[in-house]
C-alpha cells in the first residue's frame, strides 16, 4: 500500500508546531501502526531527518504508553484497540491519514506526538490506592468479595493510563481514567475505609491539574481501548457527592 | 573470545542449617537501622516494574529517603505490566497437596537443578505474603462464587497454586505497586524520575554509590548519590530484537553496572516461550505472546507431509502429525515450555512448518470447540482470540492458530548472592535484572512471584544490614566525575559516527544472528561463528551507525544506538557461556549433549554450577564457579514421556 | 447542573400539563392560572407560592446557564489547541448540540414570556385571559409563532432527551444496569414534553381549538 501521512510535527514545548506531509510506500496490510511510522522514521533518519518521535513500549496494548489521535479518533477508528494494535489492513490503499497527539492543557506536547502525561500520576497520588504497608496484610482469605463485585472492580481496574479519554472528550476531561480507579477500589471491601476521602482527593486533583468537567458526551469510552464503563463515572459522582455531603 | 577461570565462589552468605530456618535466620542476624537514622540514609532504585516498584514503595514506606527511576513516562508501564498468565503461591487453598515445599521442589526442578536451593526455599515461603500484600492492595484477582479467590493449574503443575486475574495478572500485580509507590511519592518519602535512563553506575570507594543518568527529555546528564544502589532493570531479551519484551527492555543498566565490577551470572540461560504469534515480515518489530493457557485446550500439530500447501481444513486426520501427543504422550500439549519449543523447531527444520517462511505450528481448537461448544471456548479464551485475530486478521475460530516460539525471559542477570547483593558492595539486583531463582528454566508464573518476593520481602530486610553501617559520607568527587565523563563521550562518539545504518538495522542484524547461532539450539560450531560475526558487526556499528538529532532534546535514535551498543557486548559475552556450557541444561539445548532420543542431556558432574562472568577492560573475561549443592532435592534428569 | 435542569423539567411537566388543559375549554385553563395565583389561600396572600415558584425557576435558570458557561470555558481551556481533524466516536447527536440547544431555549422563554406571560409581542396584550392571549397567539394567521414554538420544544425535547438521562449520571443515580431504562425514560419524557407543549399550539393554529 502507499500512504499520505499528515503528521504534526513539533520540536518541543515552545514550539508552535505544524502539520507535515510524508508518503509512505509499500506498507504491508500485516504491519501494525506503528510499524508503519518504523518504516518512516527509518528512512528519515537516513536522510538527515528528525524521525517522528511518539511513544510506545509494550507494542501489545497493555502498558498504556502508545497513542495517537488518527484521522480525528484517539488510537483509530478500529474499537477498544491501542494504537499499537491497530493494523494497516483496515486502512484503504492510497488514503491519506492524519496524526495528532492527544490535545489537552494538562497533557503538554514534549515533542512531535509525544506528551507528558505525569497529571494522572499525580491524580494516583492524590489517593488511588489502599493505605497498606508491606507485611501489615492479614491472610487474603480473610475477606472475601462476591465474584460479582469482583468482576465488575477488575473491569474497571483494567484502565491503561494511556489518556486517550481525554485526547477525546470535548471537554478534556480526565473524568473516565479517574472515575476508573475510584469505582475499582470502591467496589471492593479493600477500599472502604478510605472510599469517600479517595474519590474527593482524586476529583480534586483532577480539577486542579486542569482538565474539563465531564458533561457525559460518552466519547471517552467510546474510544478507550480497555472499554471502560460509563457508569464508572456516575460510581465516582456519587462517591464524590457523598463526600462532600459529610 | 577466551575466558580465564577465576576463583570459585564459596560464600553466597545464606546461613547453614535446617532450610525451612534459613530465611528466618538470616532476618533475625541482619542489623537493624535505627528509624532516625533511616532518614538520613538514600537509596537508589532504578525500574518501577513488580520488584523496582514494590521495593521503592517498601523502602519509603521503612522511612528511607528513596529516588526512584524509570525511562517510560511513569512508572506504571514497566514491562511488568505485560505479564498475562498468573503468579504462583504455596498457599494450598485447593487442599490439593500444594506446600511450600512442593513448590520449592518444583521450581528446583524446572530450573533443571541449576538454582540455589536456599534462594528457592526462601522464594516459595514469602510466595504466600505477596498473595496478601496484593490482595490487601485491591489487586482484583478472580474469584469463585463463594467469594475466594480461584486458582488454576499452569505451565504443566500438578497443583492449582497460580492465582490470575484474567489474562492480565502482571498489570494488575504492577498497578498494585504503583498505587503503593505513588503512595510514598505523595508522602515526600519516594521522589521519582520518570523519562531517566541510566547510563553508569557510580562506585566510589569499593561501593556503588550512585547513578549517572539522562534526562531523555532535556538530554541533561543527571548525577544522583546516594548510599545504595538497587537494580531492578529487568531482563535482557531484546539483545534478540525480536522478542515478547517491550521494546524499550534493555541490558544498558546492568551492562555497565557490569563494567564497573559486578559479576555477571548465567548470561546464555534464555527462555524460549512456545506460543507467539508467528513473524510476518521483515518489518516486524516484536513478537506478540499468546497465553500458555492456550496449550490446555488447543492441540498442536503439522503436517505428515513435508511442504504440504494445502490450507489445514484440507488436511485430513491421518495426514497430520499431533507431535507432542506422539513423542510426550505423558504431558501431550503440556510439556514444559523449554521442550515444546524446541520440538516446535523441530518439525520446522524438517520442512514441516506452516505460514509465512515456513515457521510456525498449528494450535488448533477444532476438537476443543468441538466438545466444549464454541460459547464454552469464547469463554475460557475469548480475548486471546480476539487479539490475534487483530493481528493476524485470521479468525482463529474458523482457522487453527499459527504459532511459534519466541524469546520471552532471561534467566541470566547480575550475580546476586543470598541478600541480593551483587559483587560490588551496596549494589543490590532484583527481578529479572539478576541471575535469579529460577536456574537454567524458569517455570511459568515464577518471575511475578519472584520480582514481588525481591521487592516487598526480601531486599528491604537485607538492604538493612548492609545500611546500618551508613550513612557512607561525601562521595568521592572524582569518581563521579569521571563517570559523568565516560558517560557523555559515549553519547558524543555514537553521534559523530554519522554513518550510513540506523541502530534498528544494526539491531536487526544482531537479533537474527543471536537467534540463529544461540537460539533454541546451540552448537559449537554455531557458537563460534557468532563469536566471529559479533564484533565485526559491532566494529562496523561504531563505525557506520547513523544518528539523526542532537544529544540536548528527546532523541529516540539516541536511545536505540546506545541500548544497540550495550547488547552487542552482551551478546558476545552470551555466546561465551553458551560455548563453556557444554551439556544442555534448561533454557540451553547444546546440540551435543543429547541422549537417544534426542532429549536435552545434564551434565551434573561438571556444570552443577553458576557460571559468574567478571568484567575485564582490557583482558579476557574472568569465569567464577558458585557450586550448586542440593541436599534436599536430589539431581535427577527430567522426564516428561 | 443536573439539580438545576431537573427543577426545570419538574416545572416543565407541570407547566405541560397545565397547558393541556386548554383542550377542556377556556374556562378549565383560566381556572388553572388562576388557581396557580390562588394556591394555598387564604394561608399565603395572592401569588405567594407562583412568586418562589418564579424565583427557584430564575435561580434554577441563571445557576444553569452559569454552570454551563463555566464548564464551556474549563473545556476551552483544557484544550487550548485545536485538532486538525476531529471525529465523534459516541453515537448520538444530541450530546454534542446541548450548549446550542440551550441558549436556543433560553432565547425562546424570553419571546415566550412576551408573549404570553406579558403579553408585550401577543395581539391580545396584558389585560386578557390567559386563554384568549393563548388562543390569538397561536392563530392560523401567526403560523410563524407556532413555527417558532415547534423549533423551541423540539429543541428542548433534544436537551433534555440526552439531559434527563446525563442528570442521573451526574447525580451518580446511573449504573450499567439501569441505563437502558435510564435512556428510554429520558426519551419517554422529551417525547411526552415534546407533545404535550405541542398539541396546543398546532390545535389552536389548525381550528381545532377556538
Ligand atoms: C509477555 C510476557 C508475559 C509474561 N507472563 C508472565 C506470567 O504470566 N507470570 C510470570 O510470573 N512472569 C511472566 N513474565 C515474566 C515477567 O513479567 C517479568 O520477568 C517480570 O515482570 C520482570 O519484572 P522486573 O520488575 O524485574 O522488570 P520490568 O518489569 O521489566 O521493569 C524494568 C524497569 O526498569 C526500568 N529500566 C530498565 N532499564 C532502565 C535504564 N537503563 N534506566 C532506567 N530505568 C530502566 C524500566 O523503566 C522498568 O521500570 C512475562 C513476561 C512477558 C514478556
Ligand atoms: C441557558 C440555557 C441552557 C444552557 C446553556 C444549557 C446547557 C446545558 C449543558 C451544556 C448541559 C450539559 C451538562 C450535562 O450534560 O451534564 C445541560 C444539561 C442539562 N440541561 Fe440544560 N441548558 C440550558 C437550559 C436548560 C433548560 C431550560 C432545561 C430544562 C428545561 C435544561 C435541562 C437540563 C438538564 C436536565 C440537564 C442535565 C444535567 C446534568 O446532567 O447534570 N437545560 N444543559
Ligand atoms: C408550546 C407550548 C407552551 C405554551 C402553550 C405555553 C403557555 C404558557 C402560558 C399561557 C403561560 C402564562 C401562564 C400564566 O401567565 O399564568 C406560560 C408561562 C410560562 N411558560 Fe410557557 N408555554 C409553553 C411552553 C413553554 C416552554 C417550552 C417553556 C420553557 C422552556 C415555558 C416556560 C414558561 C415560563 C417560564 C412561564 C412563566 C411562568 C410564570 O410566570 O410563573 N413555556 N406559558
Ligand atoms: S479510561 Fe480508557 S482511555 Fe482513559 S486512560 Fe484508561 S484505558 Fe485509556
Ligand atoms: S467524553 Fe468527556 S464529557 Fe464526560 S462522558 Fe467522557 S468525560
Ligand atoms: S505500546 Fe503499550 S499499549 Fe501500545
Amino acid at each position: 500500500m502507499n500512504l499520505t501521512l499528515k503528521v504534526w510535527r513539533q520540536s518541543g514545548p515552545s514550539d508552535a508546531g505544524r502539520m507535515v506531509t510524508y508518503r509512505v510506500e509499500d506498507v504491508s496490510p500485516d504491519m501494525s501502526f506503528l510499524e508503519m511510522l518504523d518504516v518512516l522514521n527509518e528512512r528519515l533518519i537516513l536522510e538527515g531527518d528528525d524521525p517522528v518521535a511518539f511513544d510506545h513500549d509494550c507494542r501489545e496494548g497493555i502498558c498504556g504508553m502508545c497513542g495517537m489521535v488518527i484521522n480525528g479518533v484517539a488510537h483509530g477508528e478500529q474499537r477498544a484497540t491501542t494504537t499499537c494494535q491497530l493494523h494497516m489492513r483496515h486502512f484503504e490503499d492510497g488514503a491519506t491519514i492524519t496524526i495528532e497527539p492527544w490535545r489537552a492543557a494538562p497533557f503538554p506536547v514534549v515533542k512531535d506526538l509525544v506528551v507528558d502525561r505525569s497529571a494522572f500520576d499525580r491524580v494516583i497520588q492524590a489517593g488511588g490506592f489502599v493505605s497498606v504497608p508491606a507485611g501489615s496484610a492479614p491472610d487474603a482469605h480473610s475477606i472475601p468479595v462476591r465474584k460479582e463485585d469482583a468482576d465488575d472492580a477488575f473491569d474497571a481496574a483494567t484502565c491503561i493510563g494511556c489518556g486517550a479519554c481525554v485526547a477525546a472528550c470535548p471537554n478534556g476531561s480526565a473524568s473516565l481514567f479517574t472515575a476508573a480507579k475510584i469505582t475499582h477500589l470502591s467496589l471492593l471491601p479493600q477500599g472502604q475505609p478510605e472510599r469517600l476521602s479517595r474519590a474527593k482527593a482524586m476529583v480534586d486533583q483532577m480539577d486542579a491539574e486542569g482538565f474539563g468537567g465531564c458533561t457525559n458526551t460518552g466519547e471517552c469510552t467510546a474510544v478507550c481501548p480497555k472499554g471502560i464503563p460509563l457508569d464508572t463515572i456516575a460510581q465516582m459522582n456519587s462517591d464524590y457527592l457523598k463526600a462532600n455531603a459529610k | 573470545m577466551n575466558y580465564v577461570e577465576g576463583a570459585p565462589i564459596r560464600d553466597t552468605k545464606a546461613p547453614a542449617g535446617p532450610i525451612e530456618e534459613r530465611w528466618e535466620k538470616r532476618k533475625f542476624g541482619a542489623k537493624l537501622v535505627n528509624p532516625a537514622n533511616k532518614r538520613k540514609l538514600n537509596v537508589i532504585v532504578v525500574g518501577t516494574g513488580l520488584a523496582g516498584g514494590s521495593a521503592a514503595a517498601t523502602l519509603g514506606e521503612l522511612g528511607y529517603r528513596v529516588k526512584s527511576f524509570c525511562y517510560q513516562d511513569t512508572p506504571r508501564r514497566a514491562h511488568s505490566i505485560a505479564a498475562q498468565g498468573g503468579i504462583n503461591a504455596a498457599k494450598n487453598y485447593r487442599g490439593d497437596g500444594d506446600s511450600i515445599y512442593r513448590l520449592f521442589y518444583d521450581t528446583v526442578k524446572g530450573g533443571d537443578f541449576r538454582a540455589r536451593e536456599s534462594n528457592v526455599y526462601r522464594l516459595a515461603q514469602v510466595s504466600v505474603n505477596i498473595i496478601d500484600q496484593a490482595v490487601a492492595q485491591g489487586v482484583p484477582f478472580a474469584r469463585e462464587y463463594g467469594g475466594l479467590l480461584d486458582t488454576r493449574s499452569f505451565g504443566g503443575a500438578q497443583v492449582s497454586r497460580t492465582f490470575y486475574a484474567r489474562g492480565q495478572t502482571g498489570q494488575q500485580l504492577l498497578l498494585g505497586a504503583y498505587q503503593a509507590l505513588e503512595r510514598q511519592i505523595a508522602a515526600g518519602t519516594v521522589e521519582m524520575f520518570t523519562r531517566h535512563e541510566m547510563l553508569d553506575l557510580i562506585v566510589a570507594d569499593g561501593r556503588a554509590r550512585g547513578v549517572i543518568v539522562r534526562d531523555m527529555v532535556t538530554g541533561e546528564i543527571e548525577r544522583h548519590v546516594a548510599d545504595a544502589v538497587v537494580l531492578a532493570t529487568g531482563g535482557y531479551g531484546n539483545v534478540f530484537f525480536l522478542s515478547t519484551n517491550a521494546k524499550g527492555c534493555n541490558t544498558t543498566a546492568i551492562w555497565r553496572a557490569h563494567e564497573r565490577g559486578a559479576y555477571f551470572a548465567n548470561p546464555c540461560y534464555t527462555q524460549i516461550h512456545p506460543t507467539c504469534i508467528p513473524v510476518s515480515g521483515e518489518y516486524q518489530s516484536k513478537l506478540t505472546l499468546m497465553s500458555e493457557s492456550l496449550r490446555n485446550d488447543g492441540r498442536v500439530w503439522v503436517p505428515l507431509r513435508k511442504g504440504d500447501g494445502r490450507a489445514p481444513g484440507d488436511i485430513p486426520e491421518d495426514e497430520r502429525d499431533y507431535y507432542l501427543e506422539r513423542i510426550y504422550p505423558a504431558f501431550g500439549n503440556l510439556v514444559p515450555r523449554d521442550i515444546a519449543s524446541r520440538a516446535a523447531k523441530n518439525v520446522c527444520d524438517e520442512g514441516r512448518g506452516v505460514g509465512p517462511g515456513g515457521l510456525g505450528v498449528y494450535l488448533d481448537f477444532r476438537d476443543a470447540i468441538g466438545r466444549l461448544g464454541r460459547d464454552a471456548v469464547e469463554k475460557k479464551y475469548g480475548n486471546l482470540f480476539e487479539m490475534y485475530e487483530r493481528i493476524t486478521g485470521e479468525n482463529p475460530y474458523d482457522v487453527p492458530m499459527r504459532i511459534y516460539p519466541a524469546v520471552h525471559y532471561t534467566m541470566g542477570g547480575l550475580w546476586v548472592d543470598y541478600d541480593l547483593q551483587s559483587t560490588i558492595p551496596g549494589l543490590f539486583v532484583i527481578g529479572e535484572a539478576n541471575f535469579s531463582d529460577h536456574g537454567a528454566n524458569r517455570l511459568g508464573a515464577s518471575a511475578l512471584m519472584q520480582g514481588l518476593a525481591d521487592g516487598y520481602f526480601v531486599l528491604p530486610t537485607t538492604i538493612g544490614d548492609y545500611l546500618a553501617a551508613g550513612p557512607f559520607g561525601e562521595v568521592d568527587e572524582e569518581a563521579v566525575a569521571a563517570a559523568e565523563i565516560k558517560v557523555r563521550s559515549r553519547i558524543d562518539r555514537l553521534l559523530a559516527v554519522n554513518g550510513t545504518r540506523t541502530p534498528d538495522s544494526f539491531h536487526r542484524e544482531l537479533g537474527k544472528l543471536m537467534w540463529e547461532y544461540c537460539g533454541m539450539e546451540r552448537t559449537e560450531q554455531s557458537l563460534r561463528k557468532a563469536l566471529e560475526r559479533i564484533p565485526e558487526l559491532r566494529e562496523e556499528f561504531w563505525r557506520d551507525v547513523k544518528v539523526s538529532g542532537t544529544a540536548e532534546e528527546l532523541n529516540q535514535v539516541l536511545e536505540k544506538a546506545g541500548r544497540v551498543a550495550d547488547f552487542f557486548d552482551l551478546a558476545e559475552l552470551m555466546c561465551l557461556d553458551a560455548l563453556v556450557r557444554t551439556e544442555s541444561c534448561g533454557g540451553h539445548f547444546r546440540a551435543e549433549s543429547q541422549d537417544a532420543d534426542g532429549e536435552a542431556l545434564r551434565d551434573d558432574e561438571t556444570f552443577a554450577h553458576v557460571s559468574a562472568w567478571e568484567y575485564s577492560p582490557e583482558g579476557e573475561p574472568v569465569l567464577h564457579k558458585e557450586p550448586l549443592e542440593y541436599e534436599y532435592v536430589k539431581m535427577t534428569q527430567r522426564s516428561y514421556k | 447542573m443536573a439539580v438545576t435542569g431537573a427543577v426545570m423539567v419538574i416545572f416543565l411537566l407541570a407547566h405541560m400539563l397545565g397547558n393541556v388543559k386548554i383542550f377542556f375549554g377556556r374556562e378549565s385553563f383560566n381556572a388553572y392560572a388562576h388557581g396557580l395565583r390562588t394556591l394555598l389561600e387564604p394561608m399565603a396572600p395572592y401569588r405567594l407560592l407562583l412568586t418562589v415558584l418564579e424565583i427557584v425557576l430564575v435561580v434554577s435558570v441563571v445557576a444553569h446557564m452559569w454552570a454551563a458557561i463555566s464548564l464551556a470555558r474549563r473545556a476551552r481551556k483544557a484544550r487550548p489547541v485545536k485538532y486538525v481533524a476531529k471525529k465523534s466516536q459516541a453515537g448520538g447527536y444530541t450530546t454534542h448540540i446541548m450548549r446550542f440547544g440551550g441558549v436556543t431555549i433560553v432565547l425562546f422563554v424570553v419571546w415566550h414570556l412576551l408573549d404570553l406571560t406579558f403579553g408585550v409581542v401577543n395581539p391580545k396584550g396584558f389585560d386578557s385571559t390567559p386563554a384568549d392571549r393563548m388562543i390569538a397567539g397561536f392563530d392560523a394567521s401567526r403560523w410563524w409563532v407556532t413555527l417558532l414554538y415547534v423549533v423551541a420544544v423540539v429543541m428542548i425535547g433534544l436537551h433534555l432527551r440526552h439531559g434527563i438521562w446525563s442528570a442521573f449520571q451526574t447525580l451518580g443515580l446511573a449504573n450499567r444496569a439501569r441505563y437502558r431504562a435510564l435512556k428510554a425514560v429520558a426519551a419517554l419524557v422529551s417525547a411526552a414534553l415534546v407533545i404535550g407543549f405541542l398539541a396546543p399550539p398546532l390545535a389552536i393554529t389548525f381550528g381545532v381549538i377556538k
